[in-house]
Formats: C-alpha cells, sequence, structure tokens
C-alpha cells in the first residue's frame, strides 16, 4: 500500500486556496495602500476592504455596516463577550449564559469576568451534545446581559438549535451571541432570519489566512471601543486594516458559502463510511449525534489507547489528525467536550477527530480505513490498560 | 509540541515492548485516568537485571521514556537501576518538552516499583532499599 497525505484536520485550520491567495497577493507589493489615506492607492484600499466587508455581510444575511474585521475568532468572542458585559453592568446587569462545552476563547473570557463581578451560569449538554433551549431559558434571569452558545461545537461538530435559543432569547430581550468559528461554510446561517444579535466568525477554518476573523453586531448594539486610536472599523477596532487578509476573507467566505448543501452531499458520504468503518473496532464510540453535526466531522473513542500515540502513529502514516485527550491539551484534563458528553477520563483520553472536506477522496476513506486498525491494534498491544479489559480486570 | 528525533525513534520503534512470563519483578504506576500506565517486567539475574520488559497506556513520550528505561537498566546491577534518575532519562531522549518532563518520572518509578516487587517476593521489605512509589497526582 503506498502512503499518502491526507490532511483530515480541517476543524483545525485550512490551506489558503488558490483563489483567495491570487485575490490577496497584488495587495502586498502593488495596491498596497493605507485604507485611509486621500490618493487613489488609498482609495482603491479602501474600496476592497469594504467589498470584503460587503462579502462577510453577505455570506451571513447581515447588513455590512453590522460587520467588524477582527484578527480572528478568539478576538471576536472576546469583544462580543467583554464588551456586552462592560455595557449591561451600568445597568445592573451582571450575569452571563454559556455552555459548558463553548470553546476556551468564551469559557476563558467567561471566567475572567466571573473574577470582576460577574455571575455565569454554564448550561450542561446532553449525552449526544446538545444544549437545551429550554434550559437557556430556565437559566434567564432578570440581570442577564448576555446568552453566549456556540453554533457548532469543534470537538464533536454538533450543531445547536441556534434559531430556537435567539428565540428564547428575544423573548426574555437578552443578548445572544453565538461563536460561528466551526459553522461557517459548512451550515448555511442567516442571522435575520435566525435571530443571532452577534457572530463570530474566523478566516482560517475557511481556506482564508490565520490571522483574520469578523464579528457581526446586530445594528442597535453599540460595543465598547476594542482598540483605541484611528478612525478604522468605525473607530471601534483601530488600527490600520490588513487590507490582504480582509480581501482574502471576502473572498473565501463567499466561496465557503456557495454550495454548501452540494459540497456536504459529497463529504457526508465519505464521513459516514469513515464513522462505520472505524467503529468496527471493538470498544469504540462515536461522539455526539450522528445525524445533527457538521458534514465533515467525526469523533470517536477508541478505548484502551491513549490519543496522542495515536496522532503520532497515524503522522507517521500520513495522516493528520487531532484529538481530544489531556496529552494533547498540555493538562492532565482531557477534552473539557468529551467529560461534558458524559466520558469517562480514561476513554475520553482515547479519543480521535478527523475533519474532513471535499478533497479527502474515496481512496483516502479507504486508506484511512485500512491504517486505523493496523495502528489501533498495535497501540492496544502495548496497553496494560487493553490487556486488563481484556481480561475483565478493573484498570481505573 | 516538539519531540525530539530520539523521542520519535523509541516511540515508532519502542525497544523491549511486552511482558516477560515468569518475571522476578513486576511494577504498575499511573492510572488510567490521567492517561499514563506504565508496567515494567524485569528479569534478575544475581542482583543483574538480565531482562527488562514493558507495556505503556500513554502519549509518545510515555511510550519513549518506558523505552528508554529500559534500555539504560538491562545488564545493570540492581544498585545502579536504582540510581536511574528520570534526567537520565531525558537526556538520553535528547530531552523532553517541559510538559511531558513527568512521563520521565513515570518511568523512573515505574522501574523501582518493579524492583520493589522483586524484593518483596525475596521477602526483604522494599521500603529501606527502594524508598517510596511515588503515584502521580491526579
Amino acid at each position: 500500500m503506498e502512503k499518502r497525505f491526507i490532511y483530515a484536520d480541517n476543524a483545525a485550520t485550512t490551506a489558503v486556496s488558490e483563489e483567495v491567495l491570487n485575490a490577496m497577493l497584488p495587495h502586498f507589493t502593488k495596491a498596497y495602500g493605507n485604507a485611509s489615506s486621500i490618493y487613489k492607492l488609498g482609495r482603491d484600499a479602501q474600496k476592497d476592504v469594504e467589498e470584503a466587508r460587503a462579502k462577510v455581510a453577505k455570506a451571513i444575511g447581515a447588513d455590512p455596516k453590522e460587520i467588524f474585521f477582527t484578527s480572528c475568532g478568539s478576538e471576536s468572542d472576546n469583544w462580543a463577550i467583554k464588551g456586552v458585559a462592560e455595557n449591561m453592568a451600568k445597568k445592573g446587569k451582571k450575569h452571563i449564559i454559556t455552555s459548558v462545552f463553548e470553546h476556551h476563547a468564551v469559557l476563558h473570557t467567561c471566567e475572567y469576568l466571573e473574577k470582576h463581578g460577574f455571575e455565569v451560569t454554564y448550561i450542561p449538554v446532553s449525552p449526544d451534545g446538545f444544549v437545551s433551549p429550554e434550559d437557556v431559558k430556565n437559566a434567564i434571569r432578570e440581570d442577564t446581559a448576555l446568552v453566549t452558545i456556540m453554533y457548532a461545537n469543534n470537538e464533536i461538530g454538533t450543531i445547536q438549535p441556534i434559531e430556537e435559543i435567539a428565540k428564547v432569547c428575544k423573548e426574555k430581550k437578552v443578548i445572544f451571541h453565538t461563536d460561528a468559528v466551526q459553522a461557517v461554510g459548512h451550515v448555511d446561517i442567516d442571522v435575520k432570519k435566525q435571530g443571532i444579535d452577534m457572530l463570530s466568525l474566523s478566516g482560517h477554518k475557511i481556506h482564508a489566512q490565520k490571522g483574520i476573523g469578523a464579528l457581526y453586531v446586530r445594528k442597535g448594539i453599540v460595543l465598547p471601543n476594542l482598540i483605541h486610536g484611528g478612525g478604522q472599523e468605525r473607530s471601534k477596532r483601530a488600527g490600520t486594516e490588513n487590507v490582504p487578509a480582509i480581501v482574502g476573507l471576502g473572498v473565501a467566505i463567499e466561496n465557503a458559502t456557495k454550495n454548501i448543501s452540494k459540497k456536504n452531499s459529497v463529504i457526508i458520504p465519505r464521513r459516514n463510511r469513515l464513522i462505520d468503518g472505524i467503529l468496527k473496532l471493538p470498544y469504540t464510540r462515536l461522539n455526539g449525534d450522528r445525524d445533527k453535526r457538521l458534514a465533515g466531522n467525526l469523533n470517536i473513542s477508541i478505548e484502551g489507547i491513549e490519543g496522542e500515540s495515536l496522532l503520532l502513529m497515524l503522522d507517521m502514516n500520513g495522516i493528520c489528525a487531532s484529538s481530544g485527550s489531556a496529552c494533547t491539551s498540555g493538562s492532565l484534563d482531557p477534552s473539557h467536550v468529551l467529560l461534558a458528553i458524559g466520558l469517562k477520563h480514561e476513554v475520553a483520553h482515547g479519543s480521535l477527530r478527523l475533519s474532513i472536506e471535499e478533497d479527502v477522496t474515496d481512496e483516502d476513506v479507504d486508506y484511512i480505513l485500512e491504517i486505523i486498525p493496523k495502528v489501533v491494534d498495535r497501540l492496544r498491544s502495548m496497553s496494560p490498560v487493553w490487556e486488563k479489559m481484556m481480561k475483565g480486570e478493573n484498570y481505573e | 509540541m516538539m519531540y525530539s528525533e530520539k523521542v520519535l525513534d523509541h516511540f515508532s520503534n519502542p525497544r523491549n515492548v511486552g511482558e516477560i512470563e515468569n518475571a522476578d519483578g513486576v511494577g504498575e504506576i499511573g492510572n488510567a485516568k490521567c492517561g499514563d500506565i506504565m508496567k515494567m517486567y524485569l528479569k534478575i539475574d544475581d542482583g543483574i537485571i538480565t531482562d527488562a520488559k514493558f507495556k505503556t497506556f500513554g502519549c509518545g513520550a510515555a511510550v519513549a521514556t518506558s523505552s528508554m528505561a529500559t534500555e539504560l537498566i538491562k545488564g545493570k546491577s540492581i544498585e545502579d537501576a536504582l540510581k536511574l534518575t528520570n534526567d537520565a532519562v531525558v537526556e538520553a531522549l535528547d530531552g523532553l518538552p517541559a510538559v511531558k518532563v513527568h512521563c520521565s518520572v513515570l518511568a523512573e518509578q515505574a522501574v523501582r516499583s518493579a524492583l520493589s516487587d522483586y524484593y518483596t517476593r525475596q521477602g526483604i521489605d522494599p521500603l529501606p532499599i527502594v524508598g517510596e512509589i511515588k503515584e502521580p497526582e491526579e
């Protein structure tokens, strides 16, 4: 069997597409004007920035005036949450609702606010990976400033009932923010129809470069300025615009959001074949609901082995993947997401996440399904945990 | 995270993987909850470790440190094996990322745990010779 190179970690990052790169390139050496300058070179840059803003807005059903460029998804999350918190604290509202399995950009921001006098309710998630709108509704109080729930989970890919959660928030007149970093380009988003007040997105997950993101802020919500300085981003986020990155994001999001269902119809059967193939191994389980998940995502726990070892072995076979093991998170605890859906520590350590796009072919799927059982067998054969499991002994 | 070539080599071609039937000392350290378990088997003749094998559940560094630790004690006297430190394992692997140094401590303790078992089997109290075995903190 010939060794292949398969990139199956698109939830971590993606390659910049040729089209995006080509759109960006002139902005480095020819169209390099400062978008604030008065001469044509500057005015052209300004025009390109605004065109990109319009593309981002269109991709999520917003108005261009509601889009602010940031440096990444984490910045968008930080700004949205801390910004609303600051505003609402003045009205005596110092309660925030989020879920236990948010991205750390949200969780750690909430923890920061807890240290500054805010109270945070962390909504639990169901074993199949969903936040219940009813739970959100019940958690809303008189002093609730913000609800922030992710659109799709970055590890297990489950797509949250965003519209229902937004509806609950609207009824209670609470601002609703969603971290849609993993969702944009994979599900159809329309912030107006869905009633979303604020939305974070990131460029490098959709074939733009790293270091560019955006925050949608519904008209009527006025966030405090994030960076004080010049008049960029309507003075809300000063600093000379990263024109090439912004232009790239515009092209990337336009491409990512067209033909989503067509793309998914190619990816889903391949993803399902991977799921079924890996689940043939004994002592494995799929994490997160099988259907209401991102098209390219699969997350499977493989008992008796540890995730980082698995990733290293897959890498030696040319497969790039991800895991929720403690060793890959740099702490002793495995993924908070896997623990949140009820996995035991020892099971969470052995998880594997693949996130594929259309470029992963049927032949690639065959290859992955040939490699994984071999690698798992090898790791299990040297695992004292597996040995005990096979003997029916306690290994906890 | 950067693993040295040597760590990757010991991970992908681990030395001395497996079990020893009728081992003279068997030690186990760690727990599955933390994500690392090492099991060490020793064959000891006349105070010399004539064979060492291991089984490990854990990350790349856990496998590599187990592999290196068995290499470092094979053919050595018990006295020398007891002098094995986690630093020596790290050094022999050309270093470990800071977050992985605890794996080398596990490897050191796995050896001591196996030697402790050896003494117990001999009817000798291992504590004065081997000292306390440090289990990793949860």
